[in-house]
């Protein structure tokens, strides 16, 4: 078996190879980085309608509430599935990567939230209190007392999930996404050793989440720092 | 006409009356004291006259001005001419000493920075925390907190000083360098309500102390009367009880 690998190490990191295996590997960090984005954006707006009191946002407040925990029990292949068949027939000629993307956004707005809502949640009631009898307004409040302190409480989880889910997206390959592991799926199907191709894949999984997660650890140290 | 009236005051937390028709009045440049059990209103009093908890029944006037406090207009106005000290964590954590006396300043009384950060140095230098202006509250003693807390609470030139407890959760040798502080602005004509169990303090400051039992007010006279002579067997409890500590 060595024999066989050593034989196709040549041929499998041609060029083409080589090229397709980056094309897979931009798509996987393409979809997490573009879906984890946007859902961090509307994680984040739930997150802070959640915070708020008072009748005039009760039915937005209740629908993210709503949204958030429904979509938190939903499978991503679930998801996945779902957007395919909602987006189809609506708008004919949507990439597969689309699909996926934006499946990514609907679960990471999700999870984000809850991880959001949790840090915001975090800093005591003495400091918003504070920022009150000061006359600070709502916004002022967030932005200059709440989310400073609540960074450090926020970081440590959404980058693990934004980690977790650079896996996650392989499910994507379900729809027929070549992203990483169809990737790997195809190169051995055509022929590649086992063991080459998704020694690869392993691989390239490990180098583009590793320095995601020690990017977190700095930025978490200097946040602790400071 | 008195400088702060509180009539009927009421509140509850649901069910759960906490404040039961208080009364009571200051004339401006008054420290008067609110002393009594803990449960028995003295911080539900100070949070319903700045607008944190909100009354069910009565009315509360600031020289004259009747506060509507279903009103945002009418609570903002009232925090603009009233300051609070809360026992801790008053300080924004992650800004530093002079950002935390500044901020209301500049971004709510549209003060220019230069103006601002002048007139919060020469607070901090009465508070004597000036050459601490660069530290971040967790930098800080207790006291050293309470005492930039005070100057922040001054920075918006209050009428109205309320102090809820702000040495009790000091370390004892840390009491009387806050107290100083106090102390020290009792003669500045601000009008102010200082809830505190230091007793000696009490007396020695307040023009007039209300002792408060069960939500309402039991009694408000004198620091001599309170002290030496109240009228009712439950001031007379307390005080005895407290001194003896
Ligand atoms: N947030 C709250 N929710 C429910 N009950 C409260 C709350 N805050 C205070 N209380 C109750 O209200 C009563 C008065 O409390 P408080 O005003 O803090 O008294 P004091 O400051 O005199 O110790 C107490 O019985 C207390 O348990
Ligand atoms: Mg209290």
């Amino acid at each position: 078996m060595l024999e066989q690998i050593a034989e196709q190490i040549p041929l499998f990191f041609g060029y083409h190879n080589v090229i397709f295996i980056l094309q897979a590997a931009g798509r996987t960090l393409g979809m997490t980085f573009a879906g984890c984005s946007v859902g961090f954006a509307f994680g984040f707006l739930i997150a802070v309608l959640r915070q708020t009191t008072g009748p005039v946002l009760f039915l937005p407040r209740l629908l993210g509430i709503a949204y958030v925990e429904i979509f938190r029990r939903i499978p991503f292949l679930v998801i996945l599935f779902i957007v395919l068949f909602v987006i189809e027939p609506l708008m004919p000629g949507t990439s597969l990567f689309g699909i996926a993307t934006v499946s990514v956004c609907l679960l990471s707005t999700a999870f984000l939230s809850e991880i959001i809502r949790s840090g915001l949640e975090s800093v005591p009631m003495q400091q918003i209190e504070g920022a009150k009898v000061l006359n600070l307004n709502g916004l002022q409040t967030l932005f200059m007392v709440i989310l400073p302190q609540s960074w450090k409480v926020i970081l440590p989880p959404a980058a693990a999930f934004v980690v977790m889910f650079i896996k996650d997206t392989s499910l994507a390959s379900q729809l027929g996404v070549i992203e990483m592991t169809f990737a790997g799926e195809m190169l051995v199907n055509r022929g590649f050793s086992p063991v080459l191709g998704f020694g690869v894949v392993l691989v390239c999984y490990f180098a583009m989440s590793y320095p995601l997660s020690r990017l977190a650890i700095r930025l978490e140290k200097r946040l602790e720092a400071s | 006409m008195k400088h702060l009236e509180i009539r009927g005051l009421s509140s509850a937390y649901g069910s759960v009356r906490v404040l039961r028709d208080v009364s009571l009045d200051a004339g401006k440049g008054e420290v008067v004291s609110l002393i009594g059990p803990s449960g028995s209103g003295k911080s539900t009093l100070l949070r319903v006259l700045i607008g944190l908890t909100p009354p069910t029944a009565g009315e509360v006037s600031i020289a004259g001005e009747k506060v509507n406090y279903r009103n945002r207009r009418s609570v903002k106005a009232v925090r603009d001419r009233m300051s609070i000290v809360f026992q801790q964590y008053n300080l924004f954590q992650n800004m530093t000493v002079l950002r935390n006396v500044t901020v209301a300043p500049i971004k709510i009384k549209k003060r220019p920075r230069a103006e601002a950060e002048e007139d919060a140095m020469s607070l901090l230098e009465r508070v004597g925390m000036a050459e601490r202006k660069d530290a971040y509250p967790d930098e800080l003693s207790g006291g050293q907190q309470q005492r930039v807390a005070i100057a922040r609470a001054l920075a918006t030139n209050p009428e109205i000083l309320l102090l809820d407890e702000v040495t009790s959760a000091l370390d004892p040798e840390r009491v009387n360098e806050v107290l100083d502080t106090i102390r020290a602005l009792t003669s500045e004509g601000i009008t102010m309500l200082i809830v505190s169990h230091e007793m000696a303090f009490v007396r020695e400051v307040s023009t007039r102390i209300a002792m408060m039992d069960e939500g309402r007010i039991v009694e408000c006279g004198s620091p001599a009367r309170i002290f030496d002579s109240p009228t009712k067997a439950r001031t007379r409890d307390f005080v005895s009880k407290i001194l003896k500590h």
